[in-house]
């Protein structure tokens, strides 16, 4: 295959648009592109946590058959919810044969899943397997002057099993970004939860959070805050919006990690909404 | 809602030691939702090991979201995600259901990621 089987899911092919072209742009500029799973489905968003609730396990497995007919024996995921449910159901099934025969005598019409293949975050790839100095060597729009509150939020820190690094204190989305010249602020809410599908019945209750996560961001002084999930996105956008009154919240821009590495790989134009912000600090401070 | 043998039942759906706390409260010291909770994330479990037949009645399962913050800290390493997750299917499986689509506007449903809507309903709808 030429290039890396990775998993979209339901959200980067509507809310997230943004996500997933700047992801594709980015892998594409540095030689290593995506290639779509074929046939791919739900993951079924979140890991159900009751031993006996194998049922919940399948859209995660049947994903994991789709990789392995496409021939590959990992799969790259770039929204974070996405990331921990296809890890941590791959780690189940890999780990416990009587939920993998149980789960493959319930469908019929697949063929059945014999475990082994490793789910991986992009922020892997773009860490471990091309490195800060390649990313360096093909940035041509430097992000110098530009201020980065790296969010990493719950699920791609949490549990440590699947951690994509330190559940604490987590650095691999900083160590990509600083590669393009962005300064990396350390932010004490970065692993902080913004209050995530809660805000379907309880908004109040997820503003009040993804609000905390922002005031932490804005006061460490960071211009962006980089998210990698499209609810972490979505609740700091509605909360950036609703506060913008409030501590230099308004003028925060929230943006996913790969918008920001697609604008230093000299995306033309860059990702929708950056533009301004990036003629603001960047520029005006001598890094374009 | 009967409620006996509620923790046997807990562990048993869990696979959590309810009994391996002891009442340090660290995840109660972490939790970003304990404001909104009738009871504290480590007094759940302490009403757990007491069998406490109101505990079903108690918003911290639904208020809790799995953000897993208890889960990496907890020196004992009970996983308390998991025992709130046992708590919601036992009032889920009796077809109880915490949310429905039908409170909510349309135009607010449009504009929620779909990754918001499916995990609320995985998480409040049977």
């Amino acid at each position: 295959m030429n290039g890396i089987p990775y998993f979209p899911g339901c959200s980067l092919k509507d809310s997230a648009r943004g996500f997933e072209s700047s992801a594709l742009f980015v892998m594409e500029t540095l030689g290593l592109p995506l290639v779509e799973l074929e046939r791919w489905n739900c993951c079924g968003t979140v890991y159900s946590l009751t031993e006996d609730d194998l049922m919940h396990h399948l859209a995660s497995v049947r994903n994991l058959i789709r990789t392995r007919e496409a021939g590959g024996d990992e799969l790259v995921a770039l929204c974070s919810m996405c990331y921990n449910t296809l890890a941590r159901v791959a780690a189940r099934v890999d780990a416990d044969a009587e939920a993998r025969e149980k789960i493959n005598a319930f469908m019929d019409e697949e063929p059945d899943y014999e475990g082994g293949v490793q789910i991986v975050h992009l922020l892997h790839v773009l860490r471990d397997r091309i490195g800060p100095d390649a990313i360096a060597e093909a940035t041509t729009r430097p992000l110098d002057g530009l201020s980065v509150a790296t969010y990493y939020g719950c699920t791609l820190v949490r549990p440590k099993s699947v951690s994509v690094d330190d559940s604490e204190n987590p650095t691999a989305m900083g160590d990509v970004l600083d590669a393009t010249g962005a300064t990396i602020v350390d932010f004490p809410f970065a692993t902080e939860c913004c209050g995530t599908y809660q805000v379907v019945d309880r908004p109040d209750l997820s503003l009040e959070r993804s609000y905390r996560v922002l005031h932490s961001a804005a006061r460490a002084g960071a211009h962006v805050v980089a998210t990698a999930c499209p609810l972490c996105q979505h609740n700091l956008e509605q909360a950036r919006d609703r506060f913008a009154e409030s501590d230099g919240i308004g003028a925060l821009t929230v943006a996913y990690f790969t918008e920001l590495l697609a604008a230093a790989l000299g995306a033309d134009p860059p990702p929708e909404g950056l533009g301004p912000m990036l003629e603001i600090h960047v520029t005006a401070e001598g890094g374009a | 809602m009967p409620t006996e043998n509620l923790c046997a039942r807990v562990e048993e759906l869990s696979g959590e030691n309810v009994f391996a706390c002891y009442q340090c409260g660290m995840c109660s010291a972490g939790c970003p939702l304990t404001e909104e909770m009738d009871r504290l994330p480590s007094q759940v479990i302490r009403d757990l090991q007491l069998d406490d037949p109101e505990l079903l009645e108690s918003n911290a399962m639904w208020v809790c979201a799995s953000c897993l913050a208890c889960e990496v800290r907890c020196p004992k390493g009970v996983d308390l995600a998991k025992l709130m997750e046992a708590l919601r299917q036992i009032v889920l499986r009796r077809a109880l259901d915490n949310v429905s689509l039908d409170d909510m506007k349309r135009e607010d449903i449009r504009s929620l990621p779909q990754i918001a809507l499916v995990a609320s309903l995985r998480k409040k709808t049977g």
